[in-house]
């Protein structure tokens, strides 16, 4: 059958099991927003395309399916980048398609021309400009199997306008796709097997780290069965959260500039790392210098780009995490590392006086508290939290307690403000039936709020809880810590959000006092609509502990012990 | 200053548009240190091959094999430093040459086998092919003469012996390639020649 590349671009996308897709509409893009009339695939308008590429990065996050964004040329195409960076740097699966000017205009800077393959050049797994229908079913079949398989991430599909308008035979059958460089699906040799089984069998004080790549590859329970099996403790990345249970007697909690201080302290002081799906980011690792200095490292990785990339390791397994923990486990003997696991409790023990829990009640109420409270009266459900970047997002990372995979959606690598609102619309798309919170700083919120209109014009129940302390509160913390408190550009005026909430339709409500946050949280889970939450929270609290920027990561700023409230740095 | 470490690199790509950009990109953006970079064409015409030379200790080097591999574009990447192998390089050198100068200046180019192409009143343009090496041995011996013009090639590289069975069959496999009848545009890539 005869039929546009328009025509056949929402065909193929319905092929790859599409049902929603996030986008904007614009001249270059036109021919494909007309032959949706044909298409079952469901669009959600959103109101600034940075917005589309969030919601399709936070349907991605929330499914595990591929997220999908449209726009338009120029404006429209570059109003994606930072959404695609985002995707870039946390390995998720979403597929841009960008409408572009008629192929005998490329070159000319015609009006809305942006050369946007090339700007998406460094920020993108892959990408592809398509100029002629006949290239259509092709590239998407790719495009599709690019961002999801290997380790994913995005890839952008420039398609011209007369690309679209064009027409070629299409019978509507799959295409395979045609990579023949592209190999995803390596696996390590015998001998690294039994290098790295070694190095587990004989170590004294090892830690497993456990990083996204636990979820992105499915490997929960192979994780959990490793370290039942062998007895070693498991600390988490910001973006492994909700990989391994955090419940289970052998989850440490996060690690790095804000991590527990007993599970940096015990990275430092191990004898063997065993790095499961993740990268040894700088806000992990602190100095590399005086990285975990006594430790062997074993690096299981899916991205051999990875390997040796910060931290040298001694033995790197190349592989998917799931077959090679499937490989491993069978030879793996049973070990026990009591002495080890007993040390590391009175690590925590020395710590958890420090916890701002134990502070009495001064009338103030803390972002902790809040996040707290939250988790205390959503961890029963399918719950998922989605945070921008920031206080909160640290405070959410302590104090939420994330039990199962994709129960946390955050902007981790590139620490995206504006990130939460729109991811948060892409998760509730994806997963209708979950409870989506949005925890979000007043900063970040203001950056991408237009989006409420879309959460409210899609009818989706999404719950905000703005921690809003007046500041950019990270930045004042570093200008507290690092720039002698001089708090240049860091105080931020909000509207009233209760009356911004109640201009969109949306049940708003402010909160001052702990004893309202249980109350609100409830009203909220049984009001059948969305409702944003104003936590106005203490203005000048400080995430602890820190390992400050280039610093050794058991060096840590701590938080002044809140029972004796000497205010020194005990 | 560190002694450069050289490490020359045989890549394979598909012959697509863009290719190139990506793989310069990559270095930019990883910020290796490309010493040379040649592209193109081989015996298939839906294969380019490149060779770059990188300034690279051997932790980078196993890094900007792992990073090429991760384009998508890429069939094949050998590291063929420390191996057999034929580094050639190609210069064009114009150099002053008054009437005395010209016999013992082809005496030198005798020496070097470098060949005479163009002979006018006062100068000389020769061009030799060879290890990087012996070019620069070459330049030495005419720098006291005057270098008017200088253009090299940058390093072409090629394994000795049998083809490996890894490249023959990443090129093998990179037949038919492309559904998108591209192939005319990237002349555009696999025509550029440089050193950078």
């Amino acid at each position: 059958m005869i039929k546009t590349g328009a025509q056949i671009l929402w065909e193929c996308l319905e092929q790859q099991g599409v049902t929603t897709v996030f986008g904007y509409p614009g001249g270059a893009i036109l021919p494909a927003y007309d032959a949706l009339k044909y298409s079952n695939i469901h669009h959600v308008l959103v109101r600034h395309e940075q917005g589309a590429a969030h919601m399709a990065d936070g349907y991605a996050r929330a499914s595990g399916r591929v997220g999908v964004a449209i726009a338009t040329s120029g404006p429209g195409a570059t109003n994606l980048v930072t959404g695609i960076a985002t995707a870039m740097l946390d390995s998720s699966p979403i597929v841009c398609i960008t409408g572009q000017v008629g192929s005998k205009l490329i070159g000319s800077d015609a009006f809305q021309e942006t050369d946007i393959t090339g700007v998406t050049l460094p920020v993108t797994k892959h990408n592809y400009l398509v100029t002629h229908a006949s290239e259509v079913a092709q590239t998407i079949s790719e495009a599709f199997y690019v961002a999801k398989s290997g380790r994913p991430g995005p890839v952008l599909v420039d398609i011209t306008k007369d690309a679209q308008q064009s027409t070629c035979e299409f019978d509507g059958k799959p295409v395979e796709p045609q990579l023949k460089g592209y190999r995803p699906d390596l696996s390590p040799t015998p001998e690294e097997y039994k290098q790295a089984l070694e190095l587990i069998q004989t170590a004294k004080r090892p830690v497993i780290l456990a990083g996204h790549g636990i979820i992105l590859s499915g490997a929960m329970d192979e994780v959990r069965a490793f370290a039942e099996k062998a007895n070693i403790p498991v600390g988490m990345t910001l973006l492994g959260l909700g990989g391994f249970p955090a419940s289970h007697p052998l989850n440490l909690g996060m690690m790095g500039m804000h991590g527990e201080a007993w599970l940096n302290t015990t990275i430092q002081e191990a004898d063997l790392l065993i790095a499961f799906g993740m990268r040894f980011d700088d806000r992990v690792t602190g100095n590399l210098k005086t990285y975990a200095p006594h430790a062997k490292k074993i690096h299981v990785e899916i991205d051999r780009g990875e390997i040796n990339k910060n931290v040298k390791v001694d033995v790197a397994l190349i592989g998917d995490l799931k077959a090679v923990l499937r490989e491993l486990l069978p030879h793996l003997k049973t070990l026990e590392h009591h002495e080890w696991i007993a040390h590391i409790d009175r690590l925590k023990g020395d710590s958890a006086v420090r916890d701002i829990q134990n502070l009495p009640d001064n009338g103030h109420l803390y972002a902790a508290h809040v996040i707290n409270d939250l988790w205390h009266e959503t961890r029963d459900g399918d719950t998922i939290i989605v945070t921008d970047v920031g206080q909160h997002q640290m405070w959410e990372a302590q104090y939420y307690k994330h039990e199962k995979p994709r129960s946390l959606i955050t902007s981790g690598g590139l620490g995206t403000m504006g990130f939460a609102l729109p991811a948060a619309i892409g998760a509730k798309a994806a997963r209708p039936e979950a409870d989506v919170w949005v925890v979000v700083g007043d900063g970040g919120f203001q950056m991408t709020m237009a989006e409420l209109a879309t959460m409210v014009q899609e009818k989706l129940k999404v719950n905000i809880a703005i921690i809003n302390n007046g500041y950019l509160g990270m930045i004042r913390q570093w200008q507290e810590f690092f720039y002698e408190r001089n708090y240049e550009a860091s105080p931020i005026l909000s509207p009233d959000f209760v009356k911004l909430g109640d201009a969109f339709g949306i049940r708003s409500v402010a909160v001052t006092q702990r004893a309202q946050v249980v109350p609100t949280v409830e009203t909220a889970r049984e009001h059948k609509g969305p409702i944003l939450i104003d936590f106005q929270v203490e203005r000048e609290d400080s995430v602890y502990p820190m390992v400050a920027a280039g610093a050794s990561l058991h060096e840590m700023i701590r938080r002044p012990n809140p029972l004796i409230e000497t205010g020194a740095d005990a | 200053m560190r002694k450069p470490m050289l490490n020359t690199f045989v890549v394979y790509v598909e012959n697509k548009p863009g290719v190139l950009t990506r793989v310069a990109s990559l270095f930019r953006r990883r910020a290796f240190n490309i010493d040379s970079l040649t592209v193109g064409r081989t015996e298939r015409p839906e294969v380019s091959r490149m060779t770059i030379v990188v300034d690279a200790d051997r932790d980078q080097a196993m890094r900007v094999e792992a990073n090429l591999y991760k384009l998508v574009n890429v069939l094949l990447v050998e590291n063929v430093t420390g191996k057999p192998a034929i580094c050639r390089d190609l210069a064009i050198i114009k150099v002053a040459a008054s009437q005395s100068d010209r016999s013992p200046l082809l005496d030198i180019f005798n020496v070097f086998r470098a060949r005479v192409v163009d002979f006018a009143v006062d100068s000389l343009t020769v061009e030799i092919t060879g290890g990087e090496e012996k070019i620069d041995r070459l330049l030495e011996v005419l720098q006291p003469y005057g270098i008017l013009e200088m253009v090299r090639t940058g390093v072409v590289a090629m394994r000795r012996g049998a083809k490996s069975e890894e490249a023959s069959a990443a090129v093998a496999n990179a037949t038919g390639s492309g559904a998108n009848g591209a192939a005319t545009i990237a002349a555009d890539d696999s025509s550029i020649s440089y050193s950078v």
